[in-house]
């Protein structure tokens, strides 16, 4: 495993894919209107990324990484990763949805396992669950049931369970969005490590600005639904990142603009 | 799980030695009172003369007043005994009542005949038909386990996989659910006189239609179970590189489970029912049979004591099925307790 000095973020191990979206737009029919919600979408994101995404809430950004996933596909445009168009489903891009969705029935073990159990992999790869379970700091909890975990060690068995399988793009869609402040600053320096550890290309949503800019080096700010991308912003500068630098604050403000909240300042 | 109660901390707490008033009020009195309950009942049997001619009153009157010295000595060195002494004192006021409605039944019917006779059949005659007519009620209890289980389980098994098929798919479902809606609520013993003319033998006819009563709810419920899945479990599945089969046996089934068990309970009830008047009309073996063999002959003890067994066996495989299902479901939190 390599690990990386800090001030090296912007060349990437080679675990990463590329991500293409071009031109990508999509729209839920409902009662028989059409609601467009992603419109006309580009983004080329390079491997080992960290980009955010940044909107207004119901802009469409889960509909954007459900679209990444291959959970559904696009009505217009394409995705690729690698060169390669996503048509489905593939465990070389893992969602981390904002509730951790554990299967109650598993312990935190079995959680973790699924995706290597599902590839039927389990069998030769049981050391990797160990290891990402030691990894997340839950190896005393590995027999728990998921109604006996708090919140934030919920969402690191999610996190995990996404990690196990080396995925090349993790996808988060706001997975800290529901953990009290402490919790949330501590998962947020661990998700930065993994990510420099792993150099896996990473796509969070989220709804913190602060957050986006403490993790990301690429911050995207969408328009309300239907989304276009109103925003690029590359974010230059080392981690770990402090959330008092005066150079993320000016962004913050700029970006708070960007989502129309320039009062709240 | 364990029952902590007051009375357990503070008989705890008290030194040994000391049987104060509060001993006897609290944990010992009970048991007591439950020891002197059934030596009333032993007596009241070896006292009074028999109003008519049975031959274990005697046996009876003995055993009860064994019965009550075991309870006298479980309650007094029930802090050496354990977990047997804790089981004991627990069922110490179930103890007591069951001694107090002995002794009742006994003088009311045997003693003084104050309920009419023939109907209300002491103790004693019941006791005489579990040592005297055993074979044959083994053989009933045999034939109505044998007949109930075969049903119970083609039923549940057809049920179960009926279930998972229409809930995953909505072909199956196309074709599976107007004839669940038109035949399931019909009751499983209104095909009793056509299934017994259509089937080759009443055996065969039987455990059809205790799998019908079993399937239709095990049917319905694992369905709706199979059904009611969140489909964000299904997109986790999924991205994890997720097949169907996958989807199915390790997602969808395990998630319907405690719905399926829900059906399960449902389809015993309804099953126990159509066993008995199975074995009543048509199945010439059997506890159903056997009660109306004895009615036939007004030999009413002999129908209280297939009546006690048939509850037994009823309440057994209920816990049986709740044992495996608190088995299964160990995951979830605060399951009913039987
Ligand atoms: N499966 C669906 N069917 C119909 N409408 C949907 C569906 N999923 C999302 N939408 C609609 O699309 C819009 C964008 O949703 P979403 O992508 O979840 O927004 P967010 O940016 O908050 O994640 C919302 O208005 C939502 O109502
Ligand atoms: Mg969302």
């Amino acid at each position: 495993m390599v690990v990386q000095s800090t001030a090296e973020a912007i060349t990437y191990p080679a675990v990463g894919a590329e991500l293409d979206i071009e031109g990508v737009s999509h729209a839920f029919d409902i009662d028989g209107a059409t609601l467009p919600v992603l419109d006309n979408v580009n983004l080329a994101i390079a491997p080992g990324e960290f980009v955010a995404l940044l909107g207004p809430s119901g802009c469409g950004k889960s509909t954007l990484l459900r679209l990444v996933a291959g959970l559904e596909k696009p009505r217009s445009g394409s995705l690729r990763e690698d060169e390669v168009r996503i048509s489905g489903p593939h465990p070389s891009r893992v969602v981390v949805f904002q509730d951790p969705t554990l299967f109650p029935w598993r312990s935190v073990w079995d959680n973790v396992a699924l995706g290597l159990e599902a590839q039927g992999i389990l069998k030769t790869q049981r050391h990797r669950v160990d290891a990402v379970i030691e990894l997340v700091g839950l190896s005393s909890f590995r027999n728990a049931y998921p109604h006996q975990l708090s919140g934030g060690m919920a969402q690191r068995v999610a996190l995990a369970r996404a990690l196990v399988n080396d995925p090349k793009i993790l996808v988060l869609d706001e997975p800290l969005g529901k953990l009290d402040s402490l919790t949330r600053i501590a998962m947020q320096a661990e998700l930065v490590a993994l990510w420099q550890r792993k150099g896996f290309t990473t796509l969070l949503v989220t709804h913190d600005v602060e957050e986006a800019l403490v993790l990301a080096n690429r911050v995207i700010v969408l328009s309300d639904r239907p989304a276009r991308i109103k925003a690029d912003i590359a974010i230059a500068r080392p981690y770990p990142r402090h959330r008092g630098d005066p150079y993320l604050a000016d962004l913050r403000k700029q970006i708070l603009g960007l989502l129309g909240l320039e009062a709240t300042w | 799980m364990s029952t902590y109660s007051v009375s357990d901390t503070t008989a705890a707490a008290a030194p040994r030695a000391a049987l104060t008033f509060s001993h006897l009020s609290g944990s010992y009195g009970v048991g007591l009172a439950a020891s002197l309950a059934w030596l009333a009942f032993g007596l009241s049997c070896l006292y009074w003369p028999d109003l008519g001619d049975w031959s274990r009153t005697g046996s009876l009157g003995i055993g009860a007043i064994v019965i009550a010295a075991f309870i006298l000595f479980g309650t007094l060195s029930v802090d050496y005994l354990g977990s047997a002494g804790q089981a004991l004192r627990k069922r110490a006021p179930w103890l007591l009542a069951f001694g107090a409605f002995v002794t009742l039944w006994e003088v009311a019917t045997a003693k003084f005949a104050w309920l009419p006779l023939p109907f209300f059949p002491p103790p004693q005659s019941i006791l005489e038909v579990y040592t005297d007519d055993l074979p044959k009620l083994l053989d009933s209890v045999f034939a109505s386990i044998k007949l109930q289980l075969g049903g119970y389980i083609i039923g549940a098994t057809v049920g179960f996989v009926t279930g998972v098929s229409i809930g995953w798919s909505q072909k199956i479902g196309y074709w599976v659910h107007p004839v669940l809606r038109f035949i399931g609520p019909l009751p499983a013993t209104a095909w009793l006189p056509i299934a017994f003319f259509t089937f080759p033998s009443s055996w065969s006819a039987s455990t059809f239609l205790i799998a019908l009563a079993t399937g239709f709810p095990v049917t319905v419920l694992t369905w709706s179970g199979v059904a009611s899945v969140s489909s964000a479990y299904y997109d986790v599945a999924r991205t994890l590189g997720a097949k169907p089969s996958f989807l199915v046996l390790k997602v969808a089934i395990p998630a319907a489970l405690p719905h399926v068990f829900v059906g399960l309970f449902m389809g015993l009830g309804s099953s126990f029912a159509v066993l008995v008047v199975a074995e009543m009309i048509g199945v010439k073996a059997g506890l159903g049979w056997y009660l109306q063999w004895a009615q036939g002959w007004a030999a009413y003890a002999n129908m209280y004591a297939a009546l006690i067994v048939m509850s037994l066996l009823c309440s057994g495989a209920i816990t049986l099925l709740f044992r495996t299902r608190d088995r299964l479901l160990v995951w979830q939190k605060g399951v009913v307790k039987w």
